[in-house]
């Protein structure tokens, strides 16, 4: 007994680790991509936030300081953080409400009807982000589309382009897909027999919605605003193209370090900062409230 | 732990073989790359150019004419500031030949070694050059490291049909009593110093100025002019101005004058430097220190210094040509016109490299903004 035992484990052993061999083997490709284009750049972008500028704009590796972080408590970054992240928070809640009914929708909808309305929501990836944004400011000019519907409903003239407005409905427009479709996930897989069961025991339709899908659909909700949150944080060409950069945000911020002030140093502070905040945020947030994701 | 010291270091040599496959890429066939190689004869060629440039800088027919005549490719990328194409040039090992630094750019790359010096004698058509531009700039005092390549100035575009006859002033965006009735129809350039330079010039300071209180003082006008602003805009401040969405723009005087011949009604429209002055600014073309085909890049800077090469640059963008010699193969409607080439050259500033001052343009200008 003993004898066939022994030589089993062993065989075991070794199957087990040519398993695992071959995992890390099949794995490989996705490590080196990770190492060589986030975890390279970010330690990059780590270490010229301890250097200094040179009189030429130029970064010198050298005299390590923590100068640039001594900037961060500086009033205007706290105004412009203050603002990226309300401007953040009402894109990630608009994204929400229109996202949600939409989901639910398409969740509910016959296998064919889901795959081509899925289909419709990615159909703008198909154009370049930029080239979306700048048809945006076509679209909301003073004799745009827009405004001509509006003067023709006797409205008079909309001026949207350039203003807060505008920038909100640029955001909303390019994440919405990235609420959608974690919503989506979510959805679906809610198992019908639920609230089947709900509205048996007399639950109304709204508290059988309260009770037993929106906690069921909190996973994607969750993961849908991290991903709209954390690129309408740091937006940079949104508000440039429809906004006009008139009050300064994050992302125009930290460019403005780089392009125009040549201080690479702080502006690489500020992204430190701002990758640390998010992802521990982010991971807090998965902690609290997403546990089944 | 060894396997993960593998694989990164498997990375490491992914990255190094990527970086040294670029530069073999750039240096062509085979040429020998080293930026210090013997002296240059002129109408020498030792490669394919490999040109960094303004978008939009050059007329494509020129390029054409300098590869049939001298038997090389001419490859062109370009940039659309002088802040995207300083660090690429830096960083070294770019494979670029020949770039088109601004004034102020010049000295930093002087300074940063970034540029190598020029050899004259590859260049017989320097003497094309006008003797305000040959004897060099406040930028490269003795001309050592660039030549001229065209030149212009930063004011204001302006829909007259719709402003009206207005006094050519930097108060039509910085006098509430002028600008307010045209507010949300202005656009000022997104740049510090150039945007800070107008109300500094406004002010009758210098717009290289150090003093942190006159800056101060611009910062205020600047922070008041925002709110009559429709937005900040470096790209596109021409279109706007010339589909209407703007009465008033603040930009670079070819731009518009390009703007302007393709609207349908060009005489709605004007640009002008206000009286109390404003940036004169003029692009160069220097050999990037370790380019790899340098004598090309000295032939092609050959070419272009050539007087009816020269004309046509300027008859493609309506820049104004520092090649003296061109004058006579420029369009008259060009070279007559006070836009391209102003009369009174008195009041207006190269903006130089202040060194650590840059930070404080910035910031005012940020902060300016709210």
């Amino acid at each position: 007994m003993t004898d066939t035992v022994h030589p089993l484990t062993a065989h075991e052993r070794a199957h087990e680790s040519a398993e695992s061999r071959r995992g890390f083997l099949l794995a490989l490709p996705a490590y080196l991509y990770l190492l060589v284009f986030f975890a390279l750049p970010l330690a990059i972008v780590f270490v010229y936030s301890f250097a200094t500028r040179n009189r030429t704009g130029g970064t010198d590796l050298s005299g390590w300081n923590l100068d640039s972080y001594g900037r961060l408590g500086d009033e205007i970054v706290t105004r412009v953080v203050m603002r990226s992240f309300g401007l953040a928070m009402v894109t990630t809640i608009v994204c929400l409400l229109l996202a949600y009914p939409f989901a639910y929708f398409v969740s509910t909808r016959r296998p064919a009807v889901r795959g081509l309305l899925l289909v419709g929501v990615m159909i703008p990836f198909w154009t370049n982000f930029l080239v979306r944004n700048y048809a945006w400011r076509v679209l909301l000019s003073n004799d745009g589309p827009v405004s001509e519907l509006t003067q023709l409903l006797g409205l008079g003239e909309t001026r949207i382009l350039f203003t807060q407005t505008a920038v909100v409905l640029g955001l909303v427009y390019s994440f919405l897909p990235f609420m959608i479709l974690p919503l989506y996930a979510s959805l679906e897989r809610i198992d019908g027999r639920l609230v089947e069961a709900s509205r048996d025991l007399y639950a109304s339709s709204w508290a059988s919605f309260r009770r037993v899908i929106l906690p069921l659909s909190r996973p994607g909700a969750i993961a849908g605003s991290i991903l709209v949150f954390v690129p309408s944080f740091g937006a940079y060409v949104t508000p440039a193209i429809l906004g006009g950069d008139k009050k300064p945000l994050l992302g125009s911020y930290i460019v403005s370090q780089f392009l125009t002030a040549r201080n690479w140093p702080f502006g690489a502070s500020l992204s430190a900062v701002l990758i640390v905040v998010m992802l521990s945020a982010t991971l807090v947030y998965f902690r609290a409230g997403g546990r089944n994701l | 732990m060894t396997r993960k010291l593998l694989s990164l270091l498997f990375a490491l040599g992914l990255v190094a073989a990527a970086c040294g496959g670029s530069d073999d890429d750039a240096s062509g066939e085979g040429e020998s790359a080293s930026g210090d190689a013997a002296a240059c004869a002129a109408g020498q060629t030792d490669g394919d150019l490999a040109f960094f440039n303004w978008a939009e800088y050059i007329d494509p027919e020129l390029l054409t004419a300098f590869e049939a005549e001298f038997g090389v490719t001419v490859t062109q990328d370009t940039y659309d500031s002088n802040e995207a194409m300083q660090p690429i040039i830096s960083a070294g090992g770019s494979g670029y030949d020949l770039i088109v630094p601004s004034d102020y750019m010049v000295s930093i790359l002087i300074e940063s070694g970034d540029i190598a010096e020029i050899q004259k004698d590859a260049i017989p058509n320097l003497s094309n050059l006008s003797d305000e531009f040959a004897s060099g700039l406040p930028f490269d005092p003795d001309a050592t490291y660039s030549v001229p390549y065209q030149w212009g100035t930063t004011g204001l575009g302006i829909n007259t049909a719709v402003v009206g006859d207005v006094p050519e002033t930097w108060g039509l965006i910085f006098d509430p009593a002028l600008a307010d009735q045209f507010g949300g129809q202005i656009t000022l350039l997104n740049d510090p110093r150039e945007t800070m330079g107008a109300a500094l010039k406004y002010l009758g300071y210098s717009l290289n100025t150090t003093s942190e209180s006159e800056l101060e003082e611009a910062k205020a006008l600047v922070a008041e002019a925002t709110t009559r602003l429709a937005a900040y805009e470096s790209d596109q401040y021409d279109e706007l101005l010339g589909t209407g969405e703007t009465v008033i723009a603040h930009g670079y005087s070819g731009n518009f004058l390009v703007q302007f011949d393709e609207a349908d009604n060009p005489d709605d429209f004007t640009y002008f430097v206000p009286q109390e002055g404003g940036t004169r600014w003029v692009d160069n073309m220097a050999v990037v220190a370790d380019a790899p085909h340098p004598c090309t890049a000295h032939t092609f800077i050959n070419f272009l210094l050539d007087a009816e090469n020269g004309a046509a640059l300027t008859n493609w963008n309506y820049y104004a040509s520092p090649n003296a010699a061109s004058e006579p193969f420029i369009d008259p409607e060009v070279l007559e016109d006070p836009i391209v080439y102003p009369q009174d050259q008195s009041k207006l500033e190269f903006i130089s490299d202040t060194g650590d001052f840059e930070i404080n343009f910035t910031d005012a200008f940020i902060e300016a903004k709210g």
